[in-house]
Formats: structure tokens, sequence, C-alpha cells
């Protein structure tokens, strides 16, 4: 039973039609990337799903169909969501940050935040706005894993990240995607091959590749074929 | 000297009223970007509260009446703010333009209604012996509502901080005004928070309206909308949805008026501060601390 | 084709109105030829055409400018200052003013227009609002300050002279509003029109396409200055003087109010709303005198005779249910 099931997605931003009709399943428990070259609908996906992009279609999480629910309650079905440019508030401190996002009468695992991401527990009082890219992005992840969400949304976590700070991400993501199902948005390849098990690919709005991970990290002629990427 | 220090307590007793009009203003106006042009209908209703409250609680010795009469103007600004949130302005969620369309209609509206039903000559307002009198500082004698005025500006000022600081629902606000869509993406619902925004800045206005009735010696029923102008440049000298940058932007504009106006020429206060208001959103749109206009 | 032949009838019916001496009941005291309607009539057709004028930015180009109003008090009184003490004549006094108009309009709409969206509303504002205090303070002594100017009755060309030529003031009203819709109706339809709608439906793209948008919203923030001016030179010899309340900030949002009134972006909806603004706060209060609202109770029949009250009410009922004014009724209801 798939975690999540999206049939028929069409979405526009403005005048383009960016999704046509995108079809896909999530597996449950595990980390699926959501892979394609910039501009191909990817953060429109998370967007729709969010309810925060009206969308046509259906979008069902663990059965129940979220298409047309407004985005606080998409939240709260236990949906986590990490924008790309990770969208912390600037003019709060780290300790607001997560305390705005500690929803009501749900477990807030501050021991988790903080054990994977204790550079945060360090900078409760400093306002998020002055923390640099990393640790931005870790608060925008601490966010999301504060409840116990059931199912994860992440856009590009490693974007525009030093090499040693996107190792230190992508461990913090192994251990926290571990009893979650997530559907990870990235365009560094070794990052999603590292982390996830199953990869759909969009291209023109459209899916043309759904199945392994495995795959496309390993043959180059998948990989350049669909991502335009060569495969070190 | 002393009549610096006159000048100086006559711009800080308007820079209270404008405050107490600008700051909701600006809370309004960085939460939901709708631009209340009916708020001085607030500040007017908050006036006519407490001219009714001095005009006809006689029992009551004039002190403790005028603090009754404050506490009713705010409450009758929080119910106007209200009623105008969840009856009017609710239903044109996401049209922004319309909606600053409904709330001239409103204003218009409202300003003729309170004419209708009090007149537009302006009343007088019975005051407490003691706002009449002067204290002598350094000097010159400076009257004591300019004080008062001040005093419980500063007072709404920091219960506003303390409100946005400690409180989850001044969080929310905070939050809201950088970026409402991340906070409905944490699960919140941020339209909840635009009724409580617009209550707090009714009541404001409403404080202000009572205190403007003192300033002005009296309400009418343009005393909202002619102030109007003054606080939109104050919001946008201080920077939308910063209580802060409101306060420091209100004694700017307040102070550059009066000094103006009385040692360069009458009537030129009000021209020098629109073109502080050019000025400021030529060179610096975001104003002193907040989020830019567009 | 239809909308010519729709034109030419009402402006024909307008035309020949000073000659039918039959009544309006309830609106009008008089027969509709009589000096004191008539002036009612020319009042609301010079707003009608102040309206249009304004549609070209608010309607057309959709740059919110909340000072409208300025322009048009400079026509009013700059034509009157400058037949009292330049001495000029009538028409000679409204070219000058409208040409210090445009020149006024160049320089506050170069600064404001750096700015966009509520920015660039409230700095209009600002600027309407400092005119307007400018005049109320008169720190020249020749503005007339609170009571305002009468006009300069030696200028005043015999042609319109005295209430017996008050059916001449209404045809130069009307012919200042026909005048005023075809030069909007040939600014909206020529090319430049065009990138004024696309301003306004969406102004990166125009960016993209190459074009620089500043120069045509200046170009459209002028020519609806000059035609307000004009406007305003106008109303100068229907009320028959300069009155402060051209100059408020209240009256510039009226021009708002006008237009979305009517329905913005037609600009034949524009001149209804101007019309039907005109006609309604000059003659509710004869309105509300009438039986039926005066056995109201007092506090229904107080508002109800506040013509503010009723536009602004009537306002607000249409902003929420019928956004696209009086001339969509019909077409267009906002569930809400």
């Amino acid at each position: 039973m798939s975690a999540v099931d999206i049939t028929g997605l069409n979405v526009w931003r403005g005048e383009a039609h960016v999704l046509h009709g995108v079809e896909f399943n999530v597996p449950e428990n595990g980390v699926t990337a959501l892979l394609g070259r910039n501009g191909v609908g990817k953060t429109t996906t998370l967007l729709a799903m969010m309810g925060l992009l009206p969308a046509t279609g259906s979008i069902e999480v663990g059965g129940e169909e979220l298409l047309g629910t407004p985005t606080h309650l998409v939240a709260r079905r236990g949906i986590g969501y990490v924008p790309e440019d990770r969208e912390v508030f600037a003019g709060l401190t780290v300790a607001e940050n997560l305390r705005l996002a500690e929803r009501p009468d749900e477990e807030h695992r501050y021991d988790l935040v903080y054990q994977l991401f204790p550079d945060l527990q360090a900078r409760t009082e400093q306002a998020a706005g002055t923390l640099s890219g990393g640790q931005q992005q870790m608060v925008a992840l601490a966010r999301a894993l504060l409840n116990p969400n059931r199912l994860l949304l992440i856009d590009e976590p490693t974007k525009g990240l030093a090499p040693i700070v996107i190792e230190h991400v992508v461990e913090a993501l192994v251990h926290a995607t571990s009893n979650a199902t997530v559907l990870l948005v990235e365009q560094n390849l070794w990052v999603a091959a590292h982390l996830a098990r199953s990869a759909i690919v969009l291209d023109h709005g459209e899916v043309v590749y759904a199945g392994d991970m495995e795959p496309l990290a390993t043959d180059p002629a998948l990989a350049g074929k669909y991502l335009g990427v060569e495969v070190r | 000297m002393s009549s610096f220090v006159l000048y100086t307590a006559t711009g800080l007793g308007l820079a209270g009223l404008y405050f107490l009009l600008a700051s909701g203003l600006s809370l309004i106006f960085g939460l939901m970007n709708v631009l209340n042009l009916a708020h001085g209908a607030f500040f007017a209703v908050g006036g006519y509260a407490a001219w009714w409250v001095m005009d006809s609680i006689d029992a009551v010795p004039s002190g403790p009446r005028f603090l009754i009469a404050v506490v009713a103007a705010a409450a009758v600004g929080i119910v106007s703010g209200v009623l105008v949130e969840r009856g009017l302005i609710r239903r044109l969620y996401g049209h922004h333009v319309d909606q600053i369309l409904l709330t001239i209609g409103l204003g218009i509206a409202a300003v003729a209604l309170m004419g209708a039903w009090f007149s537009y000559d302006p009343r007088l307002l019975t005051q407490p012996d003691w706002f009449i009198r002067t204290t002598n500082i350094a000097g010159a004698n400076v009257p004591n509502s300019r004080l008062l005025i001040f005093g419980v500006a500063v007072l709404f000022l920091v219960g506003l901080l303390l409100f946005l600081a400690r409180t989850r629902h001044g969080l929310i606000i905070r939050a809201g005004v950088e970026n409402p869509s991340m906070v409905r993406a944490l699960g919140i619902d941020v339209s909840r928070s635009f009724t409580l925004v617009f209550a707090v800045g009714g009541m404001l206005a409403g404080v202000g309206g009572a205190l403007g009735a003192v300033y002005f010696n009296g309400v009418s029923p343009s005393l909202g909308t002619s102030q109007l102008i003054f606080a939109f440049i104050v919001v946008v000298i201080g920077g939308l949805g910063s209580v802060t940058g409101t306060a420091v932007a209100a004694v700017l504009v307040s102070l550059t008026q009066i000094y103006v106006n009385n040692y360069l020429a009458t009537g030129m206060g009000s021209v020098s501060v629109v073109v502080l208001l050019a000025l400021v959103l030529l060179v610096r749109p975001q104003g002193l601390m907040g989020k830019a206009l567009a | 084709m239809k909308r010519l032949v729709i034109f030419l009838v009402v402006a024909g019916l307008l035309a020949v109105t000073p000659f039918v001496p039959l009544g309006i009941p309830v609106l009008f005291t008089n027969a509709v030829n009589s000096p004191g309607t008539l002036q009612v009539l020319a009042s609301a057709l010079v707003l009608a055409a102040l309206a249009v004028s304004y549609d070209i930015i608010f309607g057309i180009t959709g740059l919110l400018s909340f000072g409208h109003a300025l322009p048009f008090a400079l026509g009013v009184y700059g034509t009157n200052l400058l037949m009292i003490h330049a001495g000029l004549t009538y028409p000679v006094a409204a070219v000058v003013s409208l040409l210090a108009g445009l020149a006024v309009a160049v320089v506050l709409g170069s600064v404001a227009l750096r700015t966009s969206g509520v920015a660039f509303a409230m700095v209009t504002l600002a600027f309407a609002e400092a005119f307007s205090l400018l005049v109320l303070t008169d720190p020249i002594r020749k503005l007339g300050g609170e009571e305002g100017l009468p006009v300069a009755s030696e200028q005043v060309p015999d042609l319109f002279r005295g209430v017996v030529n008050t059916r001449n003031i209404y045809w130069l009203a009307l012919a200042l509003a026909v005048f005023t819709y075809l030069v909007a109706r040939r600014v909206v339809t020529s090319r430049a029109g065009r990138v004024f709608e696309a301003i306004r439906e969406n102004e990166p793209r125009v960016e993209m396409m190459g074009l620089r948008p500043f120069p045509f919203k200046l170009a459209s923030y002028l020519i609806a200055s000059g035609l307000a001016a004009l406007c305003g030179s106008v109303y100068l010899l229907v009320v028959r003087g300069a009155n402060v309340g051209t100059t408020t900030p209240d009256f510039t949002l009226a021009i708002l109010v006008m237009v979305v009134l009517g329905g913005a972006g037609k600009l034949w909806g524009a001149a209804i709303g101007g019309f039907v603004y005109g006609i309604l706060t000059l003659r509710l209060s004869a309105v509300a005198t009438s039986d039926a609202i005066d056995s109201l109770p007092n506090w229904l029949s107080g508002p109800l005779s506040e013509p503010l009250f009723v536009l602004g009410t009537l306002f607000v009922v249409l902003v929420l249910y019928v956004p696209g004014g009086l001339s969509a009724i019909g077409s267009g209801l906002r569930r809400t």
C-alpha cells in the first residue's frame, strides 16, 4: 500500500501549465527521490501537495484525499514540509521557530531534533536570520521533524551548502527518515542516491521514469537520458 | 529654551496619538496586506465613546471617569475591529485591491453616519482639571494632557511588545507578517490571527481617539480621517509590521511637524512630513525596520 | 459600430436637454431645462469626465493613484488665480493652467512612479494631502483658505455669464465630457494603450517583451492629469468658484469611488459612475426630505439623507457583490 497516490495532477502557475496529468506512487517507509532538470515541476508538485497551489486531479495520502484541503489542515494530517530556500522566520529566534512548529496534542521531539542538530541547541536564542545557510537548513528540517509526521516533503535540502555541511545534513536525514515516508526533491544525484530507494523523474511536467533509484545512479546511459547528468 | 521644551512635549503628545493610530495599521497591513482606510473611523468612534462617558456619567469624579472613558473607547474599538474583519474584510480574502476599496467605502460611510447621528460640529470634551493645567519643566509650562497622552501611548507600546514577544498569538503574528504561507504549512490557521489583529488595531485606534479628543479638545466625525494620512506616513517610514519602527517613526514625524511649524513656517509642517515620506520611499522602501511595501 | 450609435444617441439626448421642459419627479425640483437643474447636470458631466480621466490610470493602466484630485484642483485654482491676478482671459488661463498642471504632473509622477502598488498609492495620497493643506493654510494669502475663492467674474466670458446662460455652461460641460471620452478612447485603442493594459495585467511580462514600463506609466499619468486639469477649468465655471473641497483626500478617494461604482476599465463605466455620483451627492438631500424617508425613525432617516453614507454603503455592497460596478449589473454577481 502506498503512502502517497497521485493521479492526473494538473497544476498551472499563472498562465503556464506546469504539471500535465502527473501520476505516481510513493511507497510507505523510505525515501523516494523526485528528480529532473531545473524547471520541470518538482517544487510545483510539493506545493500542490501542501495545498499552496491550486490543482486538479487527485492527491491521496494514506488513502485520504488531500486535494482542496487548506494548507494548515494538510499539515495537521501529519505532513511536514521543508521548502526550497528554507523559509525560516528571520526575525524569530531558533527556539521560537521551533515553538511555532509545535502542533497541539502531539509529541514534540526536541530530544531527537537537538540530537540530530546539536548546533541548534547551542543557538536557541539567536535570530534565525543571522544563521548560516547550513544552520537555517537545520532549522527548516528541525521544524518538520519536531512533530511525529508520517510524511515528509523535502525540497532541495542541500542546495547552496558547502560539501561538509551537506554531509552533516545527509547524515541527519538518514537518521530522521528511518521511520517516515519521505518525498525528496534533489538536484544533487549523489545525495539522492545515498538516501533514496525509489525514484521518480519528471520531464516537461510529466513522469518519465518511476522505479528504483539504483539503476539511475549507476547506469550512465539512464542517468544521461533522464537527468542529463554524468554519473561519477 | 522653554519654547523648545514646550514644542517637544507637544510633539511627544502628538507622537503618542500617531503611534496608537499607526501601530494597528502597521500590523494589519504587515500581516494581511490590507490597507485599512477605515481605520480613522475606529479612532473617531473611540473619541465619541470617550466623549459620551465624560458627558453622561456625572456620578463619578472626572479623574476616574476618564479612565472609564478610555476603557469604553478601547472596548468600542475592539468590537468595531472584529465586526469589520469578520463581517466584511474576510469575504474578500485574497483580493487586496477590493479590500482596500471596501475600506474606502466603509470609511466614507462611517464618517457620514457619525455626522448624521452626532452632527458634524465638534463636541467639546469634558476634561479632568488636571489635564488642562500645566507643569513647569525647565521653565516651560507644559500642558499635562500632552504628558498624559505620551505616557499612555508608551504603556500601550510596552504592552503590545510584550504581547508580541511573549504570547503564542504574538508569535504567530510576528511569523505571519514575515511569511503567512509557511505559517500555514506548519499547521496554523493564520486567518484566526487576522481577526485578532483587527481587534488589537481597533482597540489601539479607539484609545487613540479618546486621547485625540483630549489633544484636539473635542471630537468630530472626521477626527480620524484627518490624522489618518499622518498615520500612514508613520507606518511607511517605520516599516510595515514593526511596532518599534512605528514608535520611532511616530516621534520622528510628529517632532518634524511641530518643529517645522513653529520654527520655520506655519503650515509647512505637514508638507515637510510628506517630503520625508517621499525620501524614505525612494531611498529605503522598507522603512526603518520593517518589510518592504511592494 | 453599436458603441458609436449608443454614444451618439446619448450625446444627442444630453445635448437637447436644455430644450426639454419636463421634470424628473423626486430627483429634481424643477424642470430639466431649468438653470438649477442644468447646473446640477453640468456638475455631474464634469465629474463624469474626471472619472473617465482617472479610468485611464486606474482602470486601464492599473495604477492605484490616490492623488487625482491634485491636477483637477490645479485646474480649478490655477485658472481662477490666473484670471484674478494675471488678468488673463478664461480660455488663455485654462490653457496656461493645463500646462502648469502637466508640468507638476511630470515632476510628481516621476517621483511617485519610482514606487509601485501600495507604496505608490500612499505617495500619491501624501502629495494630494500636502497640496490640500497648502491651500487650506494659504501661506501666500491668495488662495482663499477654507472659504475658497469666487470665480473672477470680470474674466468670465459673456457667453457663460449670468444665470440665463447656464445652458451654455451646461453645453460646455457636455463638450468636455465628450472630448474627454473621445481622447480616452483614442488613447486606449492606440498601441500605447495596449501597453497600458499589458502593464495592468502583467508588468513583468511587459519588461520581458523588451519595453520599459516607466515611460508608459508616466505617459498614462500625464494624459490623465492633463484631462483632469481641463475638467477643473470647466468646473470652475460650473460652480462659479474654487473650493478647497476639491483638493481633499476625501475627494480624491471619491474619484476612485466614482470609477469603481461605474465599473473600471471600460471608460463608459467610469462616465456613468461619475455622473451618478454627481447627481447623488447633489440631489440626495432633496430625495431624503421626501415623505418616504422622512417617515422613518430619526436614527435611520438621518444617515439616509447623508449622500456620503448612502454612497459609501452602496459602494461597499458593490465591492462585495458586484465587482464590475454598475455597468456590470446583470452580468457578474460575486458569491461571497
